[in-house]
């Protein structure tokens, strides 16, 4: 049984069968890493937890609610955050301004018609986006136009943007793609300190084996639309069926 | 100072002073000069335009400016409003509050209904809903609503009037002379001017203005509130992105669907105003080209600012009223220096753009600023400003070395 539970998930797009009965389990507190060569389903299946895209047959389940057929939006209040591929931030805003947004949600989704109060008084809020980009090294960046952000930043910006809101499950997309090895490296020590300090439970999509097998306690590898092993990084690493998917071939 | 910071206080204290001194500064030439009487615009009637014009573009920068979202219908606002207002003027009061307070509220009504079926889709498509709903609006006016919106005849103030309140409210169907009374405040009417002759010069201090400079003000200060509250920043990164905002647990609707009402409440309280300026209101004020003005504005003055609206809306109902008043014989008396081949060519190349041509020069001044100046005339400003401040901290660089 585990936080995230995915059952017999099928996704075809057209002819292409993108995912075919997909079965996971991400216990919770864990970090969970899904791996696969290029083309596996590894976004694909991602985007079905999310509510971008609905699988044809299959469940997913978080903490024994479904999470089929419901909002991006409600699918959030529940507990689930995403860090995407090509960071999703707020590019006209500034760094503060874009960790503020995510403190005023009100956990519950609540509207409130706050039109008259401002930003300017919010001392508790600033002062938790602050808190935030202090945790993900930005601090000094807080003025800074979102836009004009390296790469890396502002994927640590996004990062911190979903840490704000204490999610329960953390989805990953390739957090440290495009990254430099410094900030690759800095992105890990980032995850396993949130990891250590808040137990979030986390599922990384990942193409770089340095970051999966420094961070990961457990392992599924997808390959053709279906997962082929789960197990923990030591078994993994050894495992025949890993091998022949990503290298075509037994050796 | 009541919630702004300090910057902010300073924006408004400045608009504030050239809004009430604009009588005097509007009229910069002699009343009996030619220059006066092409130039000068501190007249009751266009002065009124220009602040109600700036509140319809301050309400509409709030929705275009802030969420992105680009309404094609916003005269249908202004109209209901007018209409309303009116309404009040006949059956209740000729008092212009009441006239304005339900303007403001049954503009508030029928864009909730509007935005809550438009605000389904998002960009062009919700453009093309608000359009397809004002021009819905302009033909019900025109032709069905005839009972209530006088159809094509239109509204305006009568004999017949009930106007129900006691005389001491503004009620009574005629005044004391016995014709149809005019809006009023506080026993003033809305046409009352105080007229200060200085030398050649005469300002007019007129009552209707000042009564909408100060919705104006308020409409501005309410404005520069939005935009610095939580609920303001929540807008600006529904135009930044709304998909992360929708990951982020939000749904956006309330947010739009608020702020498209109080974007059209801005909208009917303009509409509401010029009902109490102007006793008479037709179905023209719905239509498209309205609505398409206002877009104008904004964006000629800088969308997404705070002032910008103002001046655009500012800058449009000058031209508008100062080229269109431009005519032949005055070109020919501006010309007459140069020899006389001469002043027929100045006349014919500078005619198309006069008069009934105003709209030539506007769409030529339009497509420079959008070229030029993406930001609208405070990017303008803001620039102007760079290069003063630069040229500033030149000149104290070199001092050291004199």
């Amino acid at each position: 049984m585990g936080i995230l539970e995915v059952r017999n998930v099928n996704k075809s797009f057209g002819g292409l069968k993108a995912l075919h009965e997909v079965n996971l389990d991400v216990q919770e507190g864990m970090i969970h890493a899904i791996i696969g060569p290029n083309g596996a389903g590894k976004s694909t299946l991602l985007n079905c937890f999310v509510g971008k895209l609905e699988p044809d047959t299959g469940t997913v389940t978080f903490n024994g609610r479904s999470l089929l057929g419901i909002r991006p939006h409600e699918i959030n209040q529940a507990g689930v955050s995403r860090v995407f591929q090509t960071p999703e931030i707020f590019r006209d805003l500034t760094v503060l301004e874009n960790v503020m947004i995510p403190c005023f949600a009100k956990r519950d989704g609540s509207f409130e018609l706050n039109a008259l109060r401002r930003i300017h008084n919010e001392t508790d809020i600033r002062e938790k986006a602050e808190q935030m980009l202090v945790d993900v090294t930005m601090a000094e960046k807080h003025d800074m136009q979102a836009e004009s952000l390296s790469r890396g930043d502002k994927r640590r910006l996004e990062m911190a943007m979903c840490l704000a809101q204490d999610p329960q499950l953390l989805l990953l997309d390739e957090p440290t793609a495009g990254m430099a090895r410094a900030d690759t490296n800095a992105t890990i020590d980032l995850l396993g300190e949130i990891q250590d300090k808040r137990k979030i439970t986390m599922a990384i999509i990942e193409h770089d084996m340095h970051v999966v097998f420094s961070l990961a306690e457990r392992i599924s590898v997808l390959a053709q639309g279906t997962v082929i092993v789960e197990d923990t990084p030591d078994k993994i690493k050894g495992n025949a069926k890993v091998q022949e998917a990503y290298l075509g071939g037994t050796h | 100072m009541y919630g702004l910071n300090r910057k902010d206080t300073v924006l408004l204290l400045i608009v504030a002073i050239l809004v009430a001194a604009a009588p005097l500064l509007l009229n910069p030439f002699p009343d009996t000069s030619a220059m006066g009487k092409t130039f000068n615009a501190g007249y009751p009637d266009l002065m009124q335009r220009f602040v109600i014009f700036g509140i319809f573009a301050i309400g509409f920068n709030i929705l275009f400016g802030l969420t992105g979202y680009l309404s094609f219908g916003h005269a249908a606002f202004l109209g209901v409003g007018s209409y309303a207002g009116m309404w009040m003027l006949k059956l209740l009061s000729i008092n212009v509050i009441p006239a304005i307070l339900f303007s403001i509220a049954v503009a508030g009504a029928v864009s909730l209904i509007i935005g809550w079926i438009s605000l389904r889709r998002s960009g062009i498509y919700f453009s093309i809903l608000t359009l397809a709903f004002a021009q819905m609006a302009f033909s019900l006016a025109a032709s069905v609503l005839t009972p209530i919106t006088g159809g094509e005849t239109g509204l305006q103030t009568s004999l017949n009037d009930p106007r129900i309140m006691p005389g001491f409210l503004g009620g009574g169907t005629v005044n004391s002379a016995g014709n149809i009374p005019a809006p009023s405040l506080l026993g003033m009417e809305m046409s009352e001017s105080f007229i200060l002759n200085v030398g050649p010069w005469a300002f007019t201090f007129n009552w209707g203005y000042y009564i909408c400079a100060t919705f104006m003000l308020l409409a501005f200060y309410i404005a520069i509130r939005i935009f610095r509250s939580p609920f303001g920043l929540m807008l600006k990164a529904i135009k930044s992105n709304q998909q992360r905002l929708n990951y982020t647990g939000l749904n956006t609707r309330p947010y739009m669907l608020t702020c498209f009402v109080i974007s059209g409440m801005y909208a009917g309280l303009a509409g509401g105003l010029m009902a109490a300026m102007d006793p008479q209101v037709g179905a023209e004020r719905m239509q498209w080209t309205a609505s398409g003005e206002v877009v104008l504005m904004t964006i000629l003055g800088g969308a997404g600012t705070l002032i910008g609206p103002v001046l655009g809306a500012g800058l449009i109902k000058y031209f508008e009223n100062i080229f269109s008043k431009i005519n032949k014989a005055t070109l020919e008396a501006w010309f007459g220096v140069f020899p006389d081949w001469m002043t027929d060519l100045l006349v014919t190349l500078v005619y198309p753009f006069i008069g009934k041509g105003w709209h030539l020069t506007l769409g030529l001044i339009f497509m420079l600023v959008v070229i030029f100046l993406p930001g609208g005339l405070v990017e303008g400003g803001q620039r102007i400003a760079r290069l003063f401040r630069r040229g500033k901290t030149g000149a104290g660089a070199l001092k050291p070395a004199e």
